[in-house]
């Protein structure tokens, strides 16, 4: 008779664990309902591509130029001028108090500039603080001035010719220089919130058993560490799975999150990322000794890997020494998967290494919850 | 073979010794009762036996097998019933029985249940929710639960605490059932009665296992004399005997006075004193029972508890 492993005994655990996951009515409707309010909830608010923004306008001469390029601005929809600052510092004022996210500042010299064709500027600052913010205001502009000075040109019969491509937009990202990706936040919340629920879910899975009483029972029945960690974990891996192709197809749906990779892959690498989150948390649930000490393991982690996986912060611009730390969790390696996978579509071979991290978490967690696991009560 | 054969357990937890030096030898097919008072250490030591707990000294097997190196054989060979009801309260009756039977590989899985809840007449309430059982109910499914897979050895921890009379008796009369189907059984108790209907009795108090034979033997070897009294006023007489030297314990039962001693020459000098003061006071020899010997141990051994 095989001691360490027994399809049987797995059995019994597995048929036990999901008639208590089913019973349990509010956490399986938290399991599952939770990250489909959060993405939707998160989703919305933290839109990365709004629109009508407050700006202010610095515009000292009333040419048709300085007009057409206005309205066409307005056109776009990223701008609201409702503000018409008289002076620089005026502007200036308005957009260090947050009331506007842009200044637009169009030269008194602007309209002679387009006609003698020495090189106009416009000069656009965007309040970067929230990089994402200003990135898709930003990203049309170029295009859109331009060719709105076209326009102008041609009904003033000027010489269109002669200032094609001549128009200078000068950026500047206030506070913030480094923006993020437009469809950065999706996948990144796809990664903590299958974080949070997981991690949280698997950490008091043997706290409960200990709070119970059931683990001395269980501890005296013939189960071994190995088949009661599977037990454990893969319930919640199924309900992860779950919780993923939910929360995949909410984004496409509600989001229009490009999908331009492989499907399989991205779910492969999700499910080895689930995998590692509710092997973290059974770990978890081997260390700490009441439920109120799993919570509180789980979010001694959970902060650091949301402010150092790259979700919250770019992370190229951390620290070295950040960047480093930011290598330990789990989340960072599945954002940059799923930020490549979904958006890029890179394929098995760029992804492959940070897939790697992922199975050696796997391994990781897998190996120091069987050490740690007490096969007795001492 | 001795079904349990330990020696020289030893278990401290911090710098309180909770198990100290317990020897104890269970024959195949004996019922043994586990007394002491709470706190002695009774739990702590079937702990031990069954593998839950490992010993910081002694040494010993259970069905053969070495508790500190087979404890995953003893496992599958005991059947151990916890003192805190530890089946699981958000599963059916059907479910934790059908959960025991795959854990230990019994097949079919059905057929097992089936008998096991029709042997306890639970049969109609196998899809009741096990937490919603009341006290002498769980213990009848806890039973159940750990004899279904025929385990050679049953422990049993205070198994009857809180169940009514009736339930007790029912519970007790399985016990012999098993028992005299080869069955051995070590349980702890608090109940007089209970011991009264084990082959062997083993007292533990404070860790240290301070008496161990048959009830008969364990009263014998306690040495003490009874005395029963009985006549009018005899609140004022027991007040009159407590604190005498010879007097150990004092104790009314329904019309009549108990009167313990282990030096049976002082405490006859004691009643004799009593018998000159109070006038129609009749004093008679007495059976000396189970209890007087507890009560004693309990007075003599001092409290560890702290
Ligand atoms: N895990 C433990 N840690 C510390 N002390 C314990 C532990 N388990 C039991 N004890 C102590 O050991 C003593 C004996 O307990 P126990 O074996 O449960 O006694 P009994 O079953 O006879 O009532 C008690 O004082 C109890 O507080
Ligand atoms: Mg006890």
């Amino acid at each position: 008779m095989n001691s360490v492993f027994s399809f049987a005994r797995l059995g019994a655990l597995l048929i036990k664990e999901f008639i208590q996951m089913r019973r349990d009515r509010i956490t399986f409707a938290m399991m599952l309902g939770v990250p489909l309010i959060q993405l939707v909830l998160f989703g919305y608010a933290i839109n990365n591509d709004p629109k009508s923004l407050p700006a202010a306008l610095v515009a000292t001469s009333n040419d048709p130029y300085t007009r057409a390029i206005v309205a066409a601005l307005q056109t776009t929809g990223y701008y609201r001028f409702d503000h018409v600052a008289q002076s620089a510092a005026e502007a200036e004022f308005l957009i260090s108090r947050g009331d506007v996210a842009f200044v637009v500042t169009i030269p008194a010299d602007f309209a002679r500039r387009v006609e003698s064709g020495n090189n106009p500027q416009i000069l656009i600052e965007a309040d970067a603080t929230d990089p994402a913010v200003a990135s898709g205001a930003i990203s049309t502009l170029g295009t859109v001035a331009s060719q709105a000075l076209l326009r102008a040109q041609g009904t003033q019969e000027a010489a269109a010719e002669a200032a094609k491509g001549q128009l200078d937009v000068v950026v500047h990202r206030r506070y913030n220089p480094e923006g993020i990706s437009q469809y950065n936040i999706v996948p990144g919340l796809l990664g903590v919130i299958l974080q949070m629920t997981m991690v949280m879910m698997t950490s008091i899975a043997l706290t409960r058993e200990t709070e119970r009483g059931t683990m001395e029972n269980l501890l005296a029945m013939p189960s071994s560490p190995l088949e009661i960690m599977m037990g454990k974990v893969l319930p919640y891996l199924a309900v992860g799975g779950v919780q993923v192709v939910v929360v995949l197809a909410a984004a496409k749906l509600l989001f229009a999150i490009p999908f331009t990779g492989s499907m399989s892959l991205l779910l492969t690498a999700v499910l080895i990322f689930v995998l590692a989150l509710v092997l973290l948390g059974y770990t978890i649930s081997t260390i700490a000794r009441t439920q109120m000490q799993a919570l509180q393991l789980t979010f001694f982690f959970f902060l650091p890997s949301i402010m150092l996986s790259g979700f919250m912060f770019p992370y190229r611009g951390m620290p070295d020494w950040a960047q480093a730390f930011g290598e330990i969790f789990p989340l960072t390696h599945f954002l940059r998967i799923t930020r490549a996978v979904m958006l890029k579509g890179a394929e098995l071979p760029a992804v492959a290494g940070e897939i790697g991290w992922l199975v050696v978490f796997v391994a990781l967690f897998a190996g120091v919850a069987l050490v740690r696991f007490r096969r007795t009560l001492d | 073979m001795n079904a349990i054969d330990v020696h020289g357990l030893v278990k401290r937890f911090g710098d309180k010794t909770v198990v100290d030096h317990v020897t104890m030898s269970v024959a195949e097919g004996e019922i043994v009762g586990f007394l002491g008072p709470n706190g002695s250490g009774k739990t702590t030591t079937i702990r031990i036996m069954c593998g839950l707990l490992t010993p910081d000294e002694g040494e010993g097997t259970v069905l053969g097998f070495n508790i500190r190196t087979d404890s995953l054989r003893i496992k599958r060979e005991v059947g151990y019933m916890t003192q805190k009801f530890s089946f699981y309260e958000d599963l059916t009756i059907g479910e934790n029985l059908e959960f025991v039977a795959r854990l230990y590989r019994l097949k079919p899985v059905e057929e097992h249940v089936a008998s096991t809840l029709e042997d306890l007449g639970l049969t109609s309430r196998r899809n009741q929710l096990a937490g919603t059982l009341s006290g002498g109910w769980k213990q009848r499914l806890a039973l159940a639960a750990c004899i279904m897979h025929k385990p050679k050895l049953l422990l049993l921890d205070e198994p009857t605490a809180g169940v009514d009379p009736k339930a007790r008796r029912e519970f007790w009369d399985e016990i012999h059932r098993l028992a005299s189907g080869g069955l051995t059984v070590l349980v702890s108790t608090h109940y007089m009665d209970e011991a009264e209907r084990c082959h062997r009795i083993s007292y533990i108090s404070y860790g240290k296992m301070l008496a161990t034979g048959t009830v008969a033997e364990v009263v014998r070897n306690a040495g003490l004399t009874t005395f029963v009294l009985q006549g009018p006023r005899l609140d004022q007489v027991a007040e009159a005997l407590q604190g005498r030297p010879g007097v150990d314990q004092v104790a009314p039962f329904g019309a009549t006075l108990h009167v313990v001693g282990s030096d049976k020459k002082k405490l006859e000098a004691a009643l004799a004193d009593v018998e000159k003061e109070h006038k129609g006071v009749k004093v008679s020899p007495g059976e000396t029972s189970l209890e007087d010997v507890f009560i004693q141990f309990m007075s003599g051994s001092k409290d560890n508890m702290a």
